[in-house]
């Protein structure tokens, strides 16, 4: 049965890296697409930024983008680079797009990690109470707040959090993800989420209310179902239901819908960043898009989608490791 | 009084209905159980007996007060002489009253069997549910199993190992025994047997009237959602003449070895009741009384009818 | 009783939300710019009876550019929405009726939309087509047909199996007739409610990305426009330009999302019923 499973959860993987293969590559023609369709030269951007460079490095600019030759040969020349590792050089940071993408990634990651974990441990508790008071005032309560924060601008509750505790309050920093005119060895480690603290609250206020809407329903399945009439029939409570039962067959769709939910995460970040300034991927990319600062636009563009993939792609094999249900049909014993 | 307090579980005049929505404007009231009448002693197997559609499944959520909330309930139960109202029901549950219910879904579809065949309390009755499993016939591996791998008698076995796990009282068994081979269904009756020998008491839910009179000392025919006879086992295994109400006779004459006679007609649907008898439009005997009056239960050579005419 | 209520509540509420609607609509539209400056020497002013949402650094009036910024925000909304209803209509469709092929390839469409994040797709899209308002449409009503196409797909080919459609090809007519009589009356509901729920998500997108800095024109009284100039002012404690724009923006947002709630019960009453 064992093997069966892990049989099915590397073809599942398999299946599922082509497809994320297949989707890179079309995300790339489709950028590159629209990028060349754009009024904006990258070669003429790039030197307009960096200023006066040599005729060697401007060649070698040029190579890279090969504007002379036609569409298709510049998307294989580019496309080439690309799969070397060479994502070019962005003229914003003047650094290889690479370095500011891998630099630029781990602060988002950080940032996008703990809204993750927040928004869901929000979600699902809050989905549990609305579950267990079905109809009764604290249910009702939760669900209009959840109905509203879903009609909230994400980028206007992380101005009023601005307002509100950074300027009027005065507890936390109004942004960076650290202290001004500090090396960035020296930033401790508290000053780090004291400056996360709030562009993190802010962006698990954005995702949880769908996870809590259906904590909440899932909740209220599990509790009508025949199991728990006969856990209740056994002399179970109500609390000690949710704990046997109810987590145990809600954590893993919620979780599920947290991993598929990734897209809206890095679509938020780009927002909360940019409030916050924070550095991270988000604020890049606004960035890049602004500056007309092309590689590093199209190399984030290629990246979020692989983030977002992969995201995806936990979330369907989770469902088939965590759930036996679905682990195998031929362990059936009958006798 | 006196007799109250030898009773372990005392049904009077039971009645559930549903409120149930009739298009957008209306509401209906769906009459499932009627008038119910039992009374189990302590030591006594009664099975309930009856077709399905009979109310019989709802009995059991009826006693332990698990009904859903569009549920009107009305009459008294009394458990070991003490009105069984919700406060009861709560406390009893799973402790003095359990319950065998007839599914495979109603167990966890994520919890191994082991672990939910000991239940919530602590501490865990590991070492006496493995023997009960081995005697149940469940292999010994089955612990680790989910439900989902369970075929339907191996899930009835583990439902019937959760009651016989607790000190309960008085167990409802609702159709334990479907899917088991019959070596199977005879060790788990014999277990009710000797549970009622030791001064417990066992509700034996089913339509498998043969294997039932095998083991049961008193049989509760139900009939549309009420009891239409409680007869003694013996009476049962006698046949009509000892019987004493025409649906009990065209049920015994139904089984297979009295030659399988099937009676005309259906049973009533919850939502068009007869105004009389219940089983009046059925029966060959009905006068216009039975079609007017429900005749109520009464006592005929020791045992318990509704029917005007019986002797 | 209460069914007959019921619908006539969400109908009475429905009226006044749109009456509401073409009400700031109208009004934005009359505004002139004149008619929104009062003069630099009333600049950064809190806000008073002159003026309820205080002025921002140019003096201009934020109560009546707030409205302005609605109307456009309101035009954009609809005219995005409208374009994502009819892709995802015509694609849904397309996916449901056409061949296997047809699905597979709409199928790795849509997971391609949905694989990128929206917020980046729209500013690449609106980077292509030089920013702006055509950008900014483009870039909406290319990312937001997905769930609708699957929804539509789902029910035609929930609405194909049915008994009546088979009946009627048995009986000889054309798939055209099928379309007109058998599954319109079904997918006009579903479209109008699809595309009045995507309608405040658009203009909660349109107000992102032009506090981005990508969308509208910077000149432009778009919401999204007044809370990013509210950002440079915020240190200073000028709190209402940030504050009162964003709550009318809240505010029409959930009244677009009721109306849709109340059009869903409407059109479409068995879906709804709890």
């Amino acid at each position: 049965m064992r093997k069966g499973m892990s049989g099915r959860l590397s073809r599942t993987f398999f299946i599922y890296g082509l497809k994320i293969i297949t989707l890179l590559l079309g995300v790339s023609i489709v950028s590159f697409l629209l990028v060349s369709a754009s009024p904006v030269n990258p070669v003429q951007q790039y030197l307009l930024k960096i200023g006066p460079v040599s005729p060697q490095q401007q060649e070698e600019i040029e190579e890279y983008w090969g504007m002379d030759k036609p569409l298709m040969e510049r998307y294989l020349t580019w496309l080439g680079e690309l799969l070397q590792g060479n994502l070019g050089e962005s003229a914003l940071y003047r650094r290889p797009v690479k370095d500011v993408i891998g630099e630029r990634f781990s602060g988002s990651l950080t940032l996008m990690v703990s809204a993750w974990i927040c928004s869901g441990g929000m979600g699902i508790s809050l989905g549990c109470i609305m579950g267990i008071y079905q109809d009764k005032w604290p249910d009702k309560l939760l669900k209009k707040l959840c109905y509203l924060l879903s009609c909230v601008p994400t980028f206007w509750l992380g101005l009023i959090f601005l307002l509100i505790f950074s300027v009027i309050l005065g507890w936390f920093p109004i942004g960076f993800s650290s202290p001004i005119g500090i090396l960035r060895q020296e930033v401790t480690l508290w000053q780090r989420l004291h400056h996360l603290v709030l562009p993190a609250f802010t962006l698990s206020l954005m995702s949880f209310s769908p996870i809590a809407l259906h904590t909440r329903q899932k909740l209220i399945e599990v509790m009508n179902s025949e199991y728990v009439l006969f856990a209740r029939a056994r002399g179970e409570g109500k609390w000690m239901l949710l704990l046997r039962h109810g987590l145990r067959n809600i954590l893993l769709p919620a979780l599920t819908l947290q991993f598929a939910s990734i897209a809206e995460l890095f679509g938020g970040s780009v927002l909360t960043e940019n409030i916050f300034s924070y550095p991270g991927l988000g604020s890049a990319v606004s960035a890049a898009g602004l500056n007309s600062d092309v590689p590093l636009l199209l190399g984030i563009t290629l990246f979020s989608t692989l983030f977002v993939c992969i995201g995806n792609m936990i979330a369907n094999l989770l469902y088939e490791v965590v759930n036996p249900q679905i682990g195998s049909y031929t362990g059936e014993v009958s006798r | 009084m006196e007799a109250k307090k030898k009773t372990l579980l005392e049904i009077h005049n039971l009645s559930v209905a549903f409120w149930m929505y009739n298009g957008i404007l209306t509401q209906d009231q769906l009459q499932v159980i009627s008038d119910l009448q039992l009374t189990v002693y302590p030591g006594e197997i009664v099975a309930v007996a009856g077709s399905s559609g009979s109310g019989k499944s709802l009995l059991a959520s009826a006693i332990l007060g698990l009904l859903p909330g569009n549920a009107v309930v009305r009459g008294h139960l009394y458990y070991r002489g003490k009105e069984l109202d919700s406060v009861q029901q709560t406390r009893l549950r799973g402790k003095e009253i359990a319950w065998i219910p007839q599914s495979l879904t109603y167990l966890d579809p994520l919890m191994k069997v082991g672990k939910q065949a000991d239940g919530h309390r602590k501490p865990y009755p590991t070492q006496k549910r493995r023997a009960l499993f081995q005697r149940l016939n469940l292999p010994k591996e089955t612990e680790n199993l989910y439900p989902f791998q369970l075929s339907g008698g191996m899930a009835r076995r583990v439902l019937v190992s959760t009651a016989m796990l607790t000190d309960a009282q008085l167990v409802i068994a609702d159709e334990p025994t479907p899917g088991m081979s019959l070596e199977q269904a005879l060790e788990a009756l014999k277990l009710f047997r000797e549970m009622a020998d030791q001064g417990r008491a066992v509700i034996l839910i089913t339509h498998d009237i043969d294997l039932a009179l095998a083991f049961a000392d008193k049989i509760a025919v139900f009939y549309a959602g009420t009891t239409v006879e409680i007869a003694s086992a013996s009476e049962f295994r006698m046949g009509p003449a000892a019987l004493r109400h025409p649906y009990s006779k065209a049920l015994w004459q139904a089984l297979p070895q009295n030659g399988f006679q099937p009676i005309e007609g259906f049973q009533p649907y919850a939502g068009a009741l007869p105004k009389g008898c219940l089983f009046a439009p059925r029966c060959s005997q009905a006068t216009k009384e039975c079609k007017e009056q429900k005749p109520a239960i009464r006592s005929v050579r020791g045992g318990e009818v509704r029917c005007f005419y019986a002797t | 009783m209460k069914g007959i209520n019921q619908r006539t509540k969400a109908v009475a509420f429905a009226l006044c939300m749109m009456g509401m609607l073409i009400a700031v609509y109208t009004f934005g539209l009359l505004i002139s710019e004149e008619a929104m400056m009062s003069g630099f020497q009333n600049a950064h002013q809190p806000p008073s009876w002159k003026y309820p949402f205080g002025t921002d650094a140019l003096g201009r009036n934020l109560l009546l550019r707030t409205i302005k910024g609605l109307s456009v925000s309101i035009t954009v909304g609809i005219v995005a929405s409208l374009i994502s209803a009819l892709i995802a209509a015509l694609v849904g469709m397309a996916t449901a009726v056409g061949s296997k092929r047809v699905d597979a390839v709409v199928g790795w469409w849509i997971d391609l939309v949905m694989g990128v994040p929206h917020t980046v797709f729209i500013l690449l899209i609106s980077f292509a087509l030089g920013r702006g308002v055509k950008g900014l449409l483009v870039g909406i009503a290319a990312t937001h047909w997905c769930s609708l196409a699957r929804l539509i797909r789902g029910e035609v080919l929930q609405l194909r199996c049915q008994q009546y459609v088979a009946v009627s090809r048995r009986l000889g007519k054309s798939g055209g007739w099928i379309l007109i009589h058998h599954l319109f009356p079904h997918l006009i509901p579903q479209f109008f409610v699809g595309l009045v729920l995507m309608f405040p998500h658009v203009i909660l997108h349109e107000a992102s990305i032009s506090f981005l800095g990508y969308g509208l024109p910077p000149e432009q009284p778009s919401i999204g426009i007044i809370l990013s100039e509210s950002i440079r002012y915020l240190s200073a404690g000028m709190w209402w330009m940030a504050v009162l724009p964003g709550l009318v923006l809240v505010g029409i947002v959930w009244g677009l999302e009721r109306l849709a709630d109340y059009l869903h019960r409407i059109l479409d009453p068995y879906s709804v019923q709890e």
